[in-house]
Formats: structure tokens, sequence, C-alpha cells
């Protein structure tokens, strides 16, 4: 049995599966589920003045008949009294001590407010703080949220104040809708905060009602937009986690977060630079009890590769994750078809024909059976083909150069010719 | 008239919306495909599962009614397994794409909506006489409607539609769906003249002289005698007879307790089927040769023994018993195990039936066929690849031409003759014919 446990800035759970501030953490009846499910941590649903919520609040992005590869969200903070979720973290603390609760925190942007807001937090036993600067829907439209999260000088600032009155760790949470995260992460780093997380959700619509013509999700005929999330926005997020992780400036931990649905997503991110993971959509689909597999399929990961403890592979991958003018351009792969397991749905073929490079003939025999032959001199190596192969494995991409030349552009530029 | 429940529930009940969704985007959209590959009438397969997983159940409709003008029947009756299923490339994963359920959810859309997807042609002047109005017929006078032609059919039955409405057992074709197709033929202005028996009621030569060009596709006639003692005693079925009589009332008086059903063909499991879902507590199918041998599909025979219909092979009657004009059992003798059919001698044996009923293949035409001068070999017209008959002028289509073997009498091969008829009579009236 692996050591799943982590530490991210101090705060200590018992594995690296933590639930993202979100509905499923809005309670206290939840998240004493969540932790006999197994949950490592919560992060409680954003603490604040409460507010009103609108109903018909989530939409569903289907992919063919598969349900909510992502979702989107015009839930705003906790609309619950503060004294009654104070109340319920306690209790969930008293249950579970050896889990974190992070209080997730939103409030007006001065020094005061959240001062208050901390302290007042901090009269119940929290692990941590995570600052709310990403939800794009509704709060960022009073300047909370977002608004905040999208200027590097208010995210240095509201993180500078917090650190003031905080007794426990501080996370920022940053939002993804900006052009380069990597500014907001230094910014957080500079104003003293112990990790970031990331990414909250980014701005969407999801759909247009084909009979009505309302948007989707829709309040009475109306919508505004939403916060996007699930499956659908992992490579968003990993890209956003790798760039931070590999960032000098960005100095602290991270905890990562975007469409982490199973035990692999979670590797990923963890190889990609993130100290844990936080996950929402996947439970909201499915149910606390997804926690069983990732915990157990996370372990028999690193026991078949007989890694002690997952803290090892946090960021293996960061170095590999480099600027387009890193890359060999003398690396040669090619596509490889295996006749044995092809079915022969020809998808290969039409997808290099037509959008690709022409590089797969269709050969007919004298028994006037077609077979799939790639053009290796031509084939550019784009895996075009192996990703539209339904049978894992049939198309496989091989290398074909000497392996002993690594020749990239930077050079190619510093060298005069 | 509803046949669609008359005989208890169908063979496969319509897909649920759910089911629908998850086996439409199952499919791999293949290129190229070879279930397309494999429908003798060339359906865009992929193209119209596609469609139905977008939700454009017209345009799903379309593509194949296009293709197939009989495809909601074969949506029902085609051998799938045979054909486009078999040829799906999850076939051999056992989890072929359940295409013909998939085809009958789209045209069941498009039977429910109402809509006519295709009209007539602009008028050529022409004129063409089809015999016959079943799948082969009505699929060549679609086609030569929509190219413009005046098209007749003479259908000797009260109903159009052929075996489809009256041949194949409601729980598989309901009468109405074939009807429906009939239907959208007739929308589009052709003439389809039910009760008229071309040779009898109207000369083959009249029929020369009225029209521009003639399709022959009268399929084949009913179930021959075999010149056995006792043929004629009642209780005596032609199976298509008895299929009709049952399809078409929901009722068959007098059957008994013990039916016997001869023959090793589909028609002949279809005689069996009907009989117990008429309630005749023991039916049983006598077959000349082994199991391996019986030209009824395998689904079929899987069918039947789920309705629990008993098989007996390596026999064949030899007389029927009678008690007073009606039948009171059947004497029957082995045949040479080997597989010859040839009676052993000694091996006689009579049981105790109520009812025999004989699916022993039809009976062809020829006198008809030689009323219009098309060659022949006993009674199976002979036709070159674009359904030309010897004749000029005079084509031929469906199971009319159907000389057993792999190429099989099915609506799908009729349907698919029936196009490339009316592609040839078209080439034929604009090159100048008269």
């Amino acid at each position: 049995m692996a050591d799943l446990s982590s530490n991210l800035a101090g705060i200590r759970s018992p594995n690296p599966f933590w639930l993202a501030s979100a509905p499923p953490t809005n309670s206290g009846y939840q998240v004493m589920r969540a932790f006999a499910a197994g949950w490592g941590g919560a992060v409680w649903k954003t603490l604040g003045e409460p507010i009103v919520n609108v109903t018909s609040r989530f939409a569903g992005l289907n992919l063919g008949a598969t349900k909510m590869i992502g979702m989107n969200n015009i839930e705003l903070i906790t609309d619950r009294p503060l004294a009654d979720n104070l109340r319920e973290i306690a209790e969930c603390k008293a249950a579970y001590p050896d889990r974190p609760i992070v209080a997730s925190l939103m409030t007006d942007c001065s020094r005061k407010a959240w001062h208050d807001l901390i302290e007042a937090v901090q009269t119940v036993p929290v692990d941590g703080f995570e600052l709310n600067f990403g939800c794009p829907h509704g709060m960022s439209e009073r300047g909370m949220g977002s608004a905040v999260g999208q200027d590097p000088e208010l995210v240095e600032q509201i993180t500078r104040w917090t650190k003031e009155a905080a007794k426990v760790p501080v996370i920022v949470k940053l939002t993804p809708n900006i052009t380069d995260v990597r500014y907001t992460a230094r910014a957080a780093a500079r104003g003293g905060a112990d990790a970031i997380s990331l990414i909250n959700t980014i701005n969407s619509l999801m759909g247009v009602d084909l009979e009505t013509w309302n948007p989707i999700p829709h309040v009475d005929g109306k919508s505004s937009h939403g916060g996007f999330c699930g499956p659908a926005v992992k490579p968003i997020a990993l890209n956003m986690v790798g760039d931070c992780a590999r960032d000098p400036a960005v100095t602290v931990p991270i905890s990562g977060i975007g469409g982490i649905a199973t035990w692999r997503d979670a590797v990923e991110f963890m190889l990609m630079g993130s100290t844990n993971v936080q996950v929402c959509t996947a439970v909201m689909r499915d149910g606390f009890r997804i926690v069983g597999d990732m915990i157990e399929g996370l372990n028999n990961y690193l026991d078949d590769r007989g890694i002690a403890a997952v803290a090892e592979i946090v960021g293996k991958t960061v170095p590999r994750f480099v600027d387009w003018n890193d890359l060999n351009l003398d690396y040669k792969i090619v596509a490889n078809i295996d006749p044995a397991t092809c079915i022969n749905c020809n998808r290969c073929w039409i997808a290099c024909e037509d959008a690709a490079h022409q590089c797969i003939d269709r050969l007919v025999d004298e028994r006037g059976e077609t077979t799939l032959k790639v053009d290796e001199e031509h084939c550019v190596g784009c895996n075009l083909c192996s990703m539209v192969c339904p049978v894992d494995e049939c198309i496989t991409m091989v290398r074909v150069d000497s392996g002993e030349n690594v020749h990239t552009w930077r050079e190619r530029l510093s060298v005069p010719s | 008239m509803d046949t669609s429940r008359a005989l208890g529930p169908p063979m496969a009940e319509p897909m649920t919306p759910l089911d629908v969704k998850v086996e439409a985007n199952r499919c791999l959209n293949c290129y190229d495909a070879p279930c397309m590959a494999a429908c003798p009438t060339s359906i865009d397969i992929p193209r119209f599962i596609r469609r139905i997983a977008q939700g454009d159940l017209a345009g799903s409709a379309r593509t194949i009614m296009e293709a197939n003008p009989m495809g909601a029947s074969c949506a029902r009756v085609c051998p799938t397994d045979e054909l486009c299923e078999g040829a799906c490339v999850y076939a051999p994963d056992n989890s072929p794409i359940r295409i013909g359920q998939l085809q009958q959810h789209a045209t069941d859309w498009l039977i429910a909506d109402g809509r006519l997807l295709f009209g007539p042609g602009p008028p050529t002047g022409k004129s063409v006489a089809v015999v016959g109005g079943g799948p082969g017929g009505l699929s060549a006078a679609r086609e030569l409607a929509r190219m413009g032609h005046a098209v007749t059919v003479f259908e000797r039955e009260e109903l159009a539609g052929g075996l489809n409405t009256y041949g194949i057992v409601p729980f598989r074709l309901p009468a109405e769906v074939a009807l429906w197709e009939v239907e959208q033929v007739r929308r589009m202005g052709v003439d389809i003249r039910t009760g008229v028996t071309v040779g009898k009621d109207i000369a083959a030569a009249q029929l020369r002289a009225d029209f521009d060009a003639v399709a022959i596709t009268v399929g084949m006639g009913s179930v021959p005698k075999l010149g056995i003692e006792g043929e004629d005693a009642t209780g005596v079925w032609d199976a298509l007879d008895f299929i009709r009589l049952a399809k078409m009332e929901g009722a068959v008086a007098g059957l008994g307790e013990t039916v016997a059903v001869i023959g090793g063909g589909n028609t002949a499991i279809d005689a069996a089927t009907v009989s117990k879902r008429l309630g005749v507590p023991s039916v049983t199918m006598f077959y000349r040769r082994g199991p391996e041998r019986m030209t009824a599909y395998g689904f079929e025979v899987e069918f039947a023994k789920s309705e629990s219909v008993e098989f007996r092979y390596h026999v064949l009657p030899k007389r029927i018993l009678t008690t007073g004009g009606r039948v009171s059992g059947l004497e029957l003798i082995g045949t040479d195990p080997k597989g010859s059919a040839r009676p052993i001698a000694g091996t006689e044996h009579a049981i105790p039936v109520d009812t025999v009923i004989f699916a022993v293949g039809q009976t062809k035409f020829a006198a008809l066929f030689d009323a219009f001068g098309v060659s022949h070999e006993r009674g199976i017209v002979a036709v070159d690849v674009d359904m030309r008959t010897n004749v000029p002028g005079v084509f031929a289509a469906g199971d009319c031409m159907f000389r057993g073997g792999s190429n099989d009498a099915t609506v799908v091969e009729a349907a698919e003759q029936g196009k490339i008829a009316a592609r040839s009579i078209d080439v034929w009236l604009q090159e100048g014919a008269r």
C-alpha cells in the first residue's frame, strides 16, 4: 500500500482527493457523507454575505449518448447564513479530525471586510482558507470573484490583507478567464499566498434550445454566462497548471482543479505539478462514491511501479513541458496499422485523406480484400489516424529517425547559417 | 384493420428512446461502410444512423426510403444477420449495431408523420404497365413514377403489397406497414388496379398494345401439390393460404390439437409459429433432410424453437390418413440420413395429426410468361443483368426470376431488382421505344 497522504502548504490530508468548493460541499450533511465515502478533504462552499440564487442553475454538455462531458453553472456562493455553515464545519471537524476543511471565502474588496470574514470563520477549526478569485458568473458583476482574479494588483493586495489576519494557510484560487494565468499566479505568490489552486470555471453559454430559442440554462426565458467545468475543460486546466508549475516566479505549491474524474486524471495533474487535486463535476454526476475508485486506482498505479508515496510523482512531467522552440525537429514518427486488429472501418483512411496528408493507401488484393497501408515516406506523424481508430493499439506511431540528433528551432535561430 | 398484434407480440418490440440514442451513437460511422456494401439496395446506413443520432428523423427516413422503396418492411423482414448486421465491423465481437431496429425506428417515425417523401417527376408522356403489386413491382413503380412515366400496376389480389401484405407473419410484418408502402406509391400518382388478373381479366397482348413498356413482377404462386393420397382432405393447407387467413382474420378454425408442417424453409417456419400463436398445443415441422440443409434462416429456426415448435428431420410424408374426409393422421417414411432425401423402404410409420400444412416451394406463372412471349426455364423468367427479358420492352424483377441458391428470394432483393428494372425501362423509353 503506497503512502497516499498529501501535504499542501502544511495542510495534511490522508489522500490527495479533495472536494472543490462547489454544490457538493454546500452543507455539513454532504461533507459528512463525502468523508464517510473516503474523500481526503473538502473546500467548503464559498462563504460570504448570503446571496439569493436563481432557479435553473446548471446545464450539461453531452456528446452522443454520453451525458455531462462538461457542465456550466450560474449558482452563486452559499445562500445559507454564516453561523449555520460555521456550526456544520465544526461538526464535521469533530467527526473527522484527520480530514482538512478549507473555507472558501469571497467578500467585498476592502481590508476590513476580509479581516472580518476571516476572523469570524476562524472561530471554528478550519484548516485553511481558499480565496475565491475565480467565479466568473454573478459575483463578478458585483466586483468579486473573477473580477478580482483578472487583476494581478488586486490579487496581490487582497492576498496580503488575508495573510494579515489568517492563522492557517491561504490558498488563492485562480480564474482561467485571463490571457495568461501566470501573471495572477505570480501576484498571489508576491502577496504571500501559501498555495494556489486552479482552475476555476470558464466563461460559457451552454446552448440554445432549438424549439424555444431560449439560451440554456434559462431563468424565465433569459440566461447569463456561467462557469464551465467537467472533463471537457481538463486540457485547458492541465495547460494552466503546467504553466504555473514551470514558472520560476510562481513559488508556491499547486492544488489542481479542472475536469478531474478518475485516478488517471489525478495522476496527470500531479505529474504536471499539482500537490493534490480537487473534484466537483464528477461528483455532481456520479456522487461521492467515486472516491473509492480513485483511491484504489491511484494506489494500484503506484504499487505496480514500486513508488512508495504519491508525493514522489508530483511535478515529474513539468521539465518536459517546454516552449515549442525547444522541441526536437529531428524526431520523426510514422503511423503503423496492425492488420491483425484492424476492423476495416476505414475511419483512419477518410480522416487522413480529407484532413491530413493523404498518406494511407487502400490496397485491394486479388481476392478483393481491402487493406490499408501507410505511405511512410509522406506520413508526417500527426497522430490523427490513431486518434480516430476505434481499436486501441491498432494504429501505433513508430519512431523512424535515428534517435541520435536533437535539433530545435531555438538552436536554428541562434546558429548563423 | 390492425394485424399488428392479432397473433401476439412482435418478434422485436420497437426500441425505446433511450435504446435508440445509445445504439445510434454506438455506430462508428465507418467510411465506405461494410454494412452498406452488404445491403442489396445500398442504403447509406451510417448516414441514416447519424441522422437519427442528430435528431433528424425526416432526413434519416429519406435516406432509407430513397435507396429502398420497401425500407419500412425491410427493416422488419430483412435477414440482417446475413446482410448489414452480419457485415458490421462490430459483428466479430458479437455486438453489431442493431441496424434493422434503427431502420424500423426511422421508418415508424415516417409512417406516424404521414408526409410523402417523393413526388412524380415531370411527365415524359410514356406509360408503363407493372404486372404484380408486390415488393418488386412497387419498387419499380415508384422509381418509374419519379422519372415521370405514367405507371399502372395490375394486382390480382384485393390488396397490393404481395407477400408483404399477405404472406409474412404479422408478428414480423403487420399488413399495415406493407399497405403504407403501397400507399406511398399510390400517392405519387401511380394507378394501382387491384383485383385484376393479367392473362384472365386483361390479355398480355392488350398490355403490350396499351403501354410503352411492361414490367413483370408477379412473384410466385401457390404451394404445389405433392401428389400423395389424402392431399385434398379437410385439414390440409397450403402454407401461404393458411398464413394469409391467420394474418388477415386473426383466427383459423378447426386446427385441432396437433399440426404437422411439411417443409424446411422460412414459409414452413412461419406456418409453424403462426400455428403456435393460434394456440395449437403441438406443432411439429417435418423436413426431408437434416437441419444443416434447411433453407430457413438460423434466427427463424431459433425463433420457432423459442415458440415451442418441434422439429423432425429425414422424413417425407407418404400419405395423409383421413376419417370422414378429415385429416386424422400422417404416414411418414424415413429418408437417407446422408441427406439425399431418398426414402428408405420399411421405415414407414403413422402418427396422429389434426392438420397438415404444406410449405414445399411455390408454383410458377409459366402460362403468363408464355403469353408475353418471354423466355423462361420451367417457369423461371430469364433476364439479363439489366432485368431485360428476350422481348424488347418487357422487363422482369422479383421472385418470378428466383432460381434458388444463395441469391435469396427476399423482399430486399426484389426491391433492388425493381429499381434496376425501372432504370432499364427508363433508358429503353428514352431511346425511343416505338
